[in-house]
Formats: structure tokens, C-alpha cells, sequence
């Protein structure tokens, strides 16, 4: 089991960091999705082939380099369709059709995975896809759905290029101003069937920890400077124990939880067998440790903390909405019990 | 030889050689020094200290994979849990290459039993207020001469030497007048009383010092810099606790999930909930000491992260003590049930080596440098410093 980053590992990390503090500071998330930043960030770091394999033009990286570029773009709340493409790359590097991951790998190609949000309710005919999905992630941001459908011989993913007819997006209002939502309508939009449904949803659960490391890393490093700045009764708030002794606790949280999404990364690369259980581990602690690390670090900057100008919400809501991506966070726990045959 | 033999060898010894329960007929004592000497002969004790002591010189990833198969038995080795999780290790790291030379082998192989002498009635998560006296004495040939009393001093009882911080200059600020020595416990004026802690069980001592003389040679560290001494001895501390170290291969808990699980309803979904909600506490918990084990390895000094460490333990030995007997009822509350038993030391975690605020104050200062709170004492010549408990 490996669980500390190796020197290569730590340079991706640098270059991402170094790049994203940049290129996308929080003043600019706040305007939301910047095609120009991906274009760098593809162009520059390479970060849109990370996980493609080498013959479709990527670098062939692991879950390991994914989460610690995931961990970055999480700290850095950076908008747009980086999570879902992340998403769909995992997705289609499973399938029989790859052709999609070359232009992924250009970083040409932004996908939208519908699975997270909920994607039952597609039918395919061989050639076109009816249903509503009702919340796709960067929905409107991406150029191409990826999503399961239902056909003639079960369950497949399908391709549909979300500029093409057929597809009616809708934007939704997000409680996380960072990152948007779309309703999407199907209605005759030609796809193309890539292969049965891969079961890749304990690597989903991996990639999104490694984003709610990030933000609560960067949630708590935002407190934890604060406190050591800002007076009240003549004495940095950082030096009072109702103060300090949380952000004592919540750096345990982050411990841990950088502990766990290490681990859940390496089994995911290296233990197969391990991935279910540590996939579930990884949503259930880290979802949570994410939520509540988010909410106190809002709580202890006081009244400037709940305005809309302050960044601490965006960190929060952000926090929320990673909670809850994946489905009400029981199911991760009841997954962790079944595994565990409680 | 490469990982995996050495985990093999270790297994197969640990098969031939480890006592599997603890009903035998000679004392637990005796017991624990037979197996140390056997230990120290097969190479399995201090694997990771240095050769030139009696060490086995060799990396945490042959501790851990012995740790690892020694998990099944239950090793007696609780006697020697100070000397080899704390004393010792300070000893390598600060103490003189004669008192390595005198002490670290005989600790290894079991001949010595070590007690370490912080906290005072008066003293507790101050320790630095200490108000033990060490007074040198040139006429009589070079030693020190200590008068005052330590409590909470696991082992004392058997203890062949103390790890002893005591305070040399009352002219100076606290944490500048103490000194660390190693001293007898055999001395005539050291009188050890054992103290009853709340689970009935007498595991730690008050010891008195009247008069005790320790030569200069047993001196750890420079006159009136026994503080930065006393932080290394902590700082292993810390980390021993946190993982476990000198616990023996402890066996199942009682209040475990694995324990648990055979005992009661599982068919609940309220107690699945809770069990789960226990299993990731303990996995989280034990996946950050690998990853601070590894990093060690990888030379990377945890230093006060092990306090954050120690504070999450001693959240979750409560947690888990407190959930396993909600979920078994009536029964946990007969004393003579594993359970009542774990309610009752549950407490001691979150107490020694540091209660859980002071955990807290050193993670906040030191691993994340939060200022510091004011402090009335840092420069305040000793002996006009309030101390202890006063009305």
C-alpha cells in the first residue's frame, strides 16, 4: 500500500498548484467557466490526457495522478467540466468505442457523464437516444454527453454531441455558483453506442474524494490564515482555544482524509479487490469530513463569512453539492455495511 | 533479505516462540524479561535502532511487517513499553555514547526495566512547573542530590531506571532551569506506591525521592536544558502511543467491529449505521498512522502531527468504548464484562502522554502555527511563579 506521493507525483501537484493559483485565481472563478484556462491547462500541463492511455495520445497516468491533479482543481474550485470530463475519460477508457478519448486527449473534447446525476431514464434504438436527464454536471459547459442508455440488449453508453439536433439543454440555477447544472432533453439525438456499461462507479467515488480533499485543504489553509491575522479583544483569534481547538480537530479531518483518498487512489491502480470497500470508505469519511471542514471554516470567520463577497461560501456550497453528487451519502455507508456483511 | 522473507521468518518464529495466552504459572515480570532475551536473540528487538547499540539497524517497514504477524499473539511485553517506546529512544537520540553504551542493550534484551519521571501532583499538562529539586553536590564527587515527588509512573514498580526531569535552577524562567538524568530506582531514598486508577487496576505509581544521589555521568543532555530533552521524550511518546508500540500485539477488542459483530443485532439497520460509522473511524484513523509510518520511512519526521494522531486515538478509544456498550445493553454494565472494563480505561488515553486540549494546543501551534496564547510564565524567574493547585 502506498500512501505518500513520490517525487514525480509531487511535481504534477507543484505545476497544477502553481498553475491554478495563476491562472485561476477566486476572483475569476467567480465568473465562472473559462475555456481559454482549459486550453492551457491542457495545452500547457497536459492535464486533459492524464488518464488517457498512451496509444489514444495521452499519458496513460493512474488514479493516484488523477487524484492529485483532482486534489488541486478541487482547491482551486476551478469551474467548468474538468470533474465530469475526468469522469467520462474513466468511463470511456472502459468501453470497446475509445475513438472519443484522442479528442480528449487534444483536450478538443469536453464530455459531460450523465451517470452521477442520474441516468436511467435514456432509451436508445441503435442510432438515436430519447429521455430526460434532469441534472447533468457542466452540462452546459461540455460538447459531448456521455450516458447509459437502454436498448435492445441491456444497459450500454452511448455519445451524443449535445450541439446536435435533438438536444434541447436547459441551464439550472446551482446552489454551487462555481459549477453548473443542466436539464438535458433527448428527443431523437443521434448516439453512438460505445459498449456495454462499464461498472466504474467506485472510481468515480475516488476522483471526487480527491476533489473534496482538495477543497477542504484549501478551506482550512484560508481559516488557519485568517486566524493568524485578525484581531478581536486585542489578540490574534488564532491564539484562543475556542478557536485554535477546532482547527485543531478539523486538521485531524484532513489527516485523515488525505490517509484515506491515498489509499482508495492506490487500490484503484494497484488492489482491485480492495477498490469497493476503500471507494465506499472514501465518500462516506471524506463527503462528510469535506462538508463539516467547509461549514467551520465559514462559521469561524464570523459575520464576513456569510456574505456573498467573501469566498468562504463558495467553498461550502461547493462542499454540499460534492456531498451529494453522487446520490444522498447513505448509500455510501450502506454500501461500506454490505461489504462488510453487517 | 527482501521484505517478504523477512515477514515469512518472522512469522515462523513468532509461531515457534510466542506465547499465545496468558495463563502461565510464572509472574508477568519474568514472563516479559525471558521473552525480551529471546527476542533480542532471534533479532527481533529494537529493529529499527541503531547496530551500535543493539539495535537490528533495519527500516519501519520490517517493524511494521513484524507488528503486523505479532498482531495474533499476545506479546508480554508491557513492562518494557516506556523503556522501549520512550526512554530508549531518547536515550539514542540525546543521551552520551556511554550511556548508550551502559543502557540501550540491556534494554533490548530485557535485562532492564525503565519508568519515566515527568508529571507531579502539582505538575500535570504544565509539566515545565515541575517542583522536584536537583541540587549538585561537588564535595561528594560530582552527583546530584533530588528531593520531591512524580506521579501517573507506569511500570515504576518494576522499574529498574527512571528517566527523571527535575528542576536545578528556581532562579530562571521555567522551562530553563530543569535538567534530565537517568536514576536508580533501587536507590535506598526512592520509595515507590502504587496508585489505583479507576478501572481498579494498579498499572502506575506516586514515587517519593528523598535524598536519592545520581552521579553527573547519568546526566542526559546539558545542565538546565533538560526541557528540549523532555520534548524529544514526548514527541516519541506521542507516537508510540498512537501506534501502538510495546502494546504486545493486543489482541481483538472487545469494542472492535469484528468483536461486536458476533454479539449483536446486526439485523437492526440503526446498529449497522453505527457499526459502520465505527469502522470508519477505525480505518481513517489507522490508514493516517500507516501513511505517517511511511512517511517516517521515506524521512519524513511526523513531529507534532503525532500529536494530532494521539488525539484522534484517544477520541475513537472512547467513541468506541462508549458505542459498544449502548449497543450491548444491561450486560456492559457488570463489572466483570469486557466491556465495563473498556468504559473504564477508555479515559486514560485521552489523559496520559497529554490530555486531549493540550493535543489540541500543540496541533494548533505546531503543525498549523497558529499564534500563541499570552503566557504569565514564559519569563518569570521560577520561583515567583504560581504553581500547582492553590486556592
Amino acid at each position: 500500500m502506498k500512501l505518500v506521493l513520490s517525487e514525480e507525483q509531487q511535481q504534477l501537484r507543484e505545476a497544477v498548484r502553481a498553475f491554478l493559483r495563476a491562472a485561476s485565481p477566486l476572483p475569476k472563478v467567480r465568473e465562472g467557466y473559462d475555456p481559454q484556462v482549459y486550453a492551457r491547462l491542457n495545452g500547457e500541463l497536459g492535464l486533459s490526457g492524464l488518464i488517457v492511455p498512451e496509444e489514444y495520445g495521452g499519458a496513460g497516468a493512474g488514479m493516484t495522478e488523477l487524484a492529485v491533479v483532482l486534489e488541486e482543481t478541487g482547491a482551486a474550485l476551478l469551474p467548468g467540466p474538468f470533474l465530469t470530463t475526468a469522469f467520462a475519460t474513466v468511463a470511456l477508457t472502459r468501453v470497446r468505442d475509445k475513438e472519443l478519448l484522442t479528442g480528449i486527449a487534444e483536450g478538443r473534447v469536453q464530455a459531460a457523464l450523465a451517470e452521477p446525476a442520474g441516468g436511467a431514464g435514456l432509451a436508445h434504438d441503435g442510432s438515436a437516444v430519447r429521455g430526460t436527464l434532469a441534472q447533468v454536471l457542466s452540462g452546459m459547459d461540455a460538447g459531448v454527453l456521455v450516458a447509459p442508455a437502454q436498448g435492445g440488449e441491456g444497459v450500454v453508453l452511448v455519445a451524443v454531441d449535445l450541439a446536435g439536433p435533438g438536444v434541447t439543454r436547459t441551464p439550472l440555477e446551482t446552489l454551487d455558483p462555481t459549477r453548473g447544472q443542466a436539464r438535458v432533453e433527448l428527443d431523437g439525438a443521434p448516439a453512438r453506442v460505445l459498449g456495454p456499461r462499464p461498472d466504474i462507479g467506485d472510481r468515480l467515488c475516488v476522483a471526487l474524494a480527491a476533489e473534496q480533499l482538495g477543497v477542504m485543504r484549501a478551506a482550512l489553509d484560508a481559516i488557519v490564515a485568517y486566524a493568524k491575522v485578525r484581531v478581536a479583544f486585542g489578540r490574534y483569534i488564532g491564539s484562543y482555544q475556542g478557536v485554535k481547538h477546532k482547527l485543531a480537530d478539523m486538521h485531524g479531518k484532513l489527516e485523515q482524509a488525505e490517509s484515506i483518498v491515498r489509499y482508495a487512489a492506490w487500490a484503484a491502480d494497484e488492489s482491485p479487490d480492495e477498490l469497493p470497500e476503500a471507494a465506499a470508505l472514501a465518500q462516506a469519511y471524506v463527503g462528510r469530513a469535506c462538508f463539516e471542514v467547509a461549514r467551520d471554516h465559514l462559521l469561524l470567520h464570523g459575520g464576513i463569512g456569510y456574505t456573498w463577497e467573501h469566498d468562504a461560501h463558495l467553498f461550502y456550497k461547493r462542499a454540499k453539492a460534492d456531498e451529494v453528487l453522487m446520490g444522498p451519502p447513505r448509500i455510501h455507508r450502506a454500501r461500506l455495511a454490505a461489504l462488510l456483511e453487517l | 533479505m527482501n521484505l517478504a522473507d523477512y515477514r515469512r521468518a518472522a512469522r515462523a518464529w513468532l509461531r515457534d516462540n510466542a506465547p499465545t495466552d496468558d495463563s502461565h504459572e510464572t509472574d508477568a515480570v519474568t514472563r516479559a524479561k525471558d521473552f525480551m532475551a529471546r527476542l533480542y536473540d532471534a533479532g527481533y528487538s529494537g529493529i529499527t535502532w541503531p547496530q551500535r547499540w543493539g539495535g537490528q539497524g533495519l527500516t519501519q517497514a520490517e517493524e511494521r511487517a513484524f507488528a503486523e504477524e505479532a498482531r495474533d499473539y499476545a506479546l508480554p511485553t508491557y513492562v518494557f513499553s516506556i523503556g522501549l517506546g520512550m526512554t530508549g529512544p531518547t536515550l539514542v537520540d540525546r543521551g552520551t555514547d556511554a550511556q548508550r553504551e551502559r543502557f540501550v542493550r540491556p534494554l533490548l534484551r530485557g535485562e532492564e526495566i525503565w519508568c519515566q519521571l515527568f508529571s507531579e501532583p502539582g505538575a500535570g499538562s504544565d509539566v515545565a512547573s515541575l517542583q522536584t529539586r536537583a541540587v549538585r553536590d561537588e564535595a561528594g564527587g560530582d552527583q546530584w542530590i533530588v528531593n520531591g515527588q512524580k506521579v501517573w509512573t507506569s511500570v515504576a514498580h518494576h522499574a529498574d531506571w527512571g528517566l527523571l526531569l527535575a528542576r536545578t535552577d528556581v532562579d530562571v524562567p521555567k522551562h530553563k532551569g530543569l535538567t534530565m538524568f537517568v536514576v536508580d530506582m533501587h536507590h535506598p531514598g526512592v520509595t515507590v506506591r502504587p496508585l489505583q486508577d479507576m478501572s481498579g487496576r494498579a498499572n502506575f505509581n506516586e514515587i517519593f525521592f528523598d535524598d536519592v544521589t545520581i552521579p553527573d555521568e547519568h546526566r542526559v543532555g546539558e545542565v538546565n536544558d533538560g526541557w528540549s530533552v523532555a520534548v524529544t521524550t514526548l514527541l516519541h511518546e506521542r507516537l508510540s502511543i498512537s501506534a501502538g508500540v510495546g502494546m504486545g500485539g493486543r489482541r481483538e477488542h472487545p469494542a472492535s467491529v469484528e468483536a461486536l459483530r458476533q454479539t449483536v443485532d446486526t439485523g437492526d439497520p440503526l446498529v449497522r449505521d453505527q457499526l459502520v460509522e465505527l469502522h470508519i473511524r477505525t480505518r481513517a484513523l489507522a490508514l493516517f498512522n500507516q501513511r505517517l509510518a511511511q512517511e517516517t520511512r521515506a524521512g519524513i519526521f511526523p513531529g507534532a502531527r503525532g500529536s494530532a494522531a494521539k488525539l484522534l486515538l484517544a477520541e475513537l478509544t472512547m467513541f468506541q468504548a462508549d458505542l459498544a456498550t449502548q449497543l450491548v445493553g444491561p450486560e456492559a454494565a457488570l463489572a466483570g464484562h469486557p466491556l465495563a472494563q473498556a468504559i473504564s480505561v477508555a479515559p486514560g488515553m485521552a489523559l496520559g502522554g497529554g490530555t486531549n486540549e493540550i493535543m489540541r494546543n500543540i496541533v494548533g501551534d505546531r503543525v498549523l502555527g497558529l499564534p500563541p496564547e499570552p503566557r504569565v510564565d514564559k519569563t518569570v524567574p521560577f520561583k515567583d511563579l504560581k504553581v500547582g493547585t492553590q486556592a
